[in-house]
């Protein structure tokens, strides 16, 4: 669950790190009243799910209530790769003196915490690993252990920062760790992490993203749910609860498994075609479940056909049937559906499924042969 | 032989009183599973069909000579759980549950390896284990699977392993164990895990594995096969059309900053001779094709 800006600072702010003051608007005259607030001169910022908001003209410096009019206005409504700006953070400028980069994520190889440090901050931190990898001071922390005080100053020695800052550094980072892990995030990067020019540390960005498993202890994070980024389909595909993420193609998917919804994919792709979404119905394919599965597929307009791709394991292939069935009564659908039912009694699920065939509800035996019937039926490639 | 788990391994099932770990609990014992107890503090003294139910995995482990434990605890218990048996003996400890939070795996993963460093764990979000007709912890439909071997099987995907197991089975090709390592950010087991364990074991000849995107894991475990292996294996990676930054379907499904693509991981496990399907239709193939030509079956 990956936060806006604004969300991240409230979140990093929470733990007691040192964050600028600010208000998260959506009009130009909340904007306004927002920067009398914090006091000029203010940093306009674009709300977005997406980096590069200040090449795109989403960051503006404004040192009156006209400069916020005209930069709030301009900001709102802007299109970042894609992004359409809603929402705009209006915060107190920061002056800046050092500009560093700090972040703490899961090292999955290492199966540790990953601690990142760097005194070129302000850029991304991809490409300082592309052109100086030694500027980035790593440590792998034990999440048994987690992050003593004395490993913290070692690791800001390491990173070459300015020592005359270093306590106020440490002390941010063991809160960031802290933020990180009690917060059950994936990720906490603050970049840039700024040194003002009255040597205080402060994250004057914030980048985090949430474990969304562990939503269950934590109150509020209905907050962040709401604003992530999802179409209309994903919207309607969450709110069923759904494992679904929308794609660009024309036929659409359903299938039991997150691997095999991955290779349903994939196989749609092999012989010619794109998949409209990805869908994984679990393991399981009881009648409610299918029907919802199908009324979201069906409501898609880029869809011109369906592939239900569906092995049968611990659930045998004649409850299947009956569940596509079932489904089928209840949902009116307007695509060709491909059905492509294998495994654990799949011979009776099919025979089940024989008299109800069509030009509608096709079978085919195997998931190549039911990706090529698909794909044909929704035209080739979209 | 098999590895891991056969038919003298005695499980107790954590959760076995929920409607879950009844069903599947009873399911395993069916298939053959030693299933000797299952742990509740509220019940300890009843039974679920006859497998007597213990207060704690410790109370079952004195009791029963338990060596693993199946958990299928809800998702904030499995931490606590998970100690609880490597604390009361357990030896293999396969956990079932989604939705683990990462940050619960990560600690118990390392405190694991710290300090009960001879136990070891499977999943979490994972299917589980079968070594075919012998032992079936977990939620692997036991038919779909031959006994006998001669390839071993080791997968991030439940769905994608039954595909595997049932291809194989419709050709005549038995399996000596199955592993499902779940597709979570840190599974308690890895590839490497499951390649030593079947490098050295006698009876499996040849080894599936089925990856998919995110992580490293995949390439790890070409770099295993290229230094380690002597027998021959074939692969499929899931996910090779899978938009970056999407968690597809497993928490640990994921393409973040360009890492972790199917393409990539595809690339080194060739380079380690490892031959790949670009579907498990086709990996189902390759191995069947690599049995024959050895006259393994």
């Amino acid at each position: 669950m990956d936060l806006l800006e604004y969300q991240g600072k409230e979140f990093f702010a929470s733990f007691g790190i040192p964050t600028s003051e600010g208000t998260a608007v959506t009009d130009v005259d909340a904007a306004v009243v927002a920067a009398d607030a914090v006091g000029y001169p203010v940093v306009v910022k674009a709300q977005v799910h997406v980096g590069g908001r200040g090449k795109a003209g989403g960051v503006k410096l404004a040192n009156d209530a006209d400069e916020v009019r005209l930069h709030a206005g301009n900001i709102l409504g802007l299109d970042i790769k894609g992004h359409i700006v809603r929402t705009v953070w209006v915060e107190h400028a920061s002056d800046i003196a050092t500009e560093y980069y700090a972040s703490f994520t899961l090292d999955r190889s290492a199966k540790k915490h990953l601690g990142m440090l760097s005194a070129q901050g302000g850029v991304e931190i991809e490409a300082v690993a592309e052109s100086d990898p030694d500027a980035i001071a790593k440590i792998w922390i034990d999440p048994v252990d987690g992050l003593s005080e004395q490993t913290c100053r070692d690791w800001v020695a390491a990173a070459k920062l300015d020592p005359a800052s270093a306590d106020d550094v440490v002390a941010l980072l063991l809160k960031l760790y802290t933020a990180y892990t009690e917060g059950d995030a994936d990720l906490c990067e603050v970049n840039p992490l700024i040194i003002t020019t009255a040597g205080k540390a402060h994250a004057l960005d914030a980048k985090v993203t949430l474990d969304a498993n562990a939503e269950y202890r934590h109150e509020g994070w209905d907050v962040y749910a709401a604003t992530q980024l999802r179409d209309e389909r994903e919207e309607a595909a969450h709110a069923k609860g759904l494992n679904y993420v929308g794609l660009d193609g024309s036929v659409g998917i359903i299938a039991n498994g997150a691997g095999l919804a991955m290779s349903t994919l994939d196989v749609v792709n092999q012989v010619g075609g794109s998949a409209a979404n990805f869908l994984d119905i679990g393991g399981g394919a009881n009648a409610d479940v299918m029907a919802g599965a199908l009324e979201i597929i069906n409501r898609d307009p880029r869809v011109k056909s369906i592939f239900i791709n569906i092995f049968g394991g611990i659930t045998r292939g004649e409850e299947v049937a009956k569940g596509i069935l079932e489904a089928l009564e209840r949902v009116e659908i307007t695509s060709p559906i491909v059905i492509r039912l294998d495994g654990t009694n799949a011979t009776e699920g099919r025979a089940m499924l024989e008299p109800h065939l069509s030009d509608m509800l096709q079978s085919q035996p195997t998931m190549l042969d039911a990706a090529r019937r698909a794909v044909e039926l929704a035209g080739g490639r979209s | 032989m098999s590895i891991f788990v056969d038919e003298n391994t005695k499980v107790v099932y954590q959760g076995l009183t929920g409607s879950q770990g009844r069903f599947y609990g009873l399911r395993n014992r069916d298939y053959g599973t030693q299933v000797v107890a299952g742990t509740n503090p509220k019940k300890a003294g009843t039974d679920v069909d006859g497998i007597p139910i213990f207060a704690s995995v410790g109370d079952a482990v004195d009791a029963t000579g338990a060596t693993a434990s199946c958990i299928f605890i809800p998702a904030p218990g499995v931490r606590d759980a998970v100690m609880e048996a490597a604390e009361g003996g357990i030896e293999f400890i396969v956990v079932i549950t989604e939705g683990v939070p990462a940050h619960d795996e990560a600690w118990f993963y390392n405190k694991l390896k710290r300090d009960f460093p001879g136990v070891r764990l499977l999943g979490p979000n994972c299917p589980g284990i079968i070594s075919p007709g012998k032992c079936n912890i977990g939620i692997t439909a036991g038919e779909i699977a031959k006994e006998g071997g001669p390839v071993g099987i080791v997968s991030r995907s439940g769905t994608l392993t039954y595909q595997a197991l049932y291809e194989l089975k419709t050709q005549g090709i038995g399996v000596t164990t199955c592993v499902g390592i779940g597709g979570d950010p840190v599974p308690g087991t890895s590839f490497i895990d499951c390649l030593e364990a079947f490098e050295a074991d006698p009876e499996t000849k040849a080894v599936m594995m089925f990856g998919e995107i995110g992580g490293s894991a995949e390439e790890e475990a070409a770099a295993f096969v290229a230094s380690s292996m002597t027998k021959p294996v074939v692969s499929y990676i899931a996910g090779m059309t899978a938009p970056p930054g999407r968690k597809m379907g497993h928490a640990g499904a994921i393409v973040s900053g360009g890492k972790g693509t199917a393409a990539a991981k595809m690339e080194a496990l060739e380079a380690a001779g490892v031959k790949v399907g670009r579907n498990p239709t086709e990996a189902g193939e390759l191995m069947v094709s690599v049995v024959r030509e050895h006259g393994w079956v």
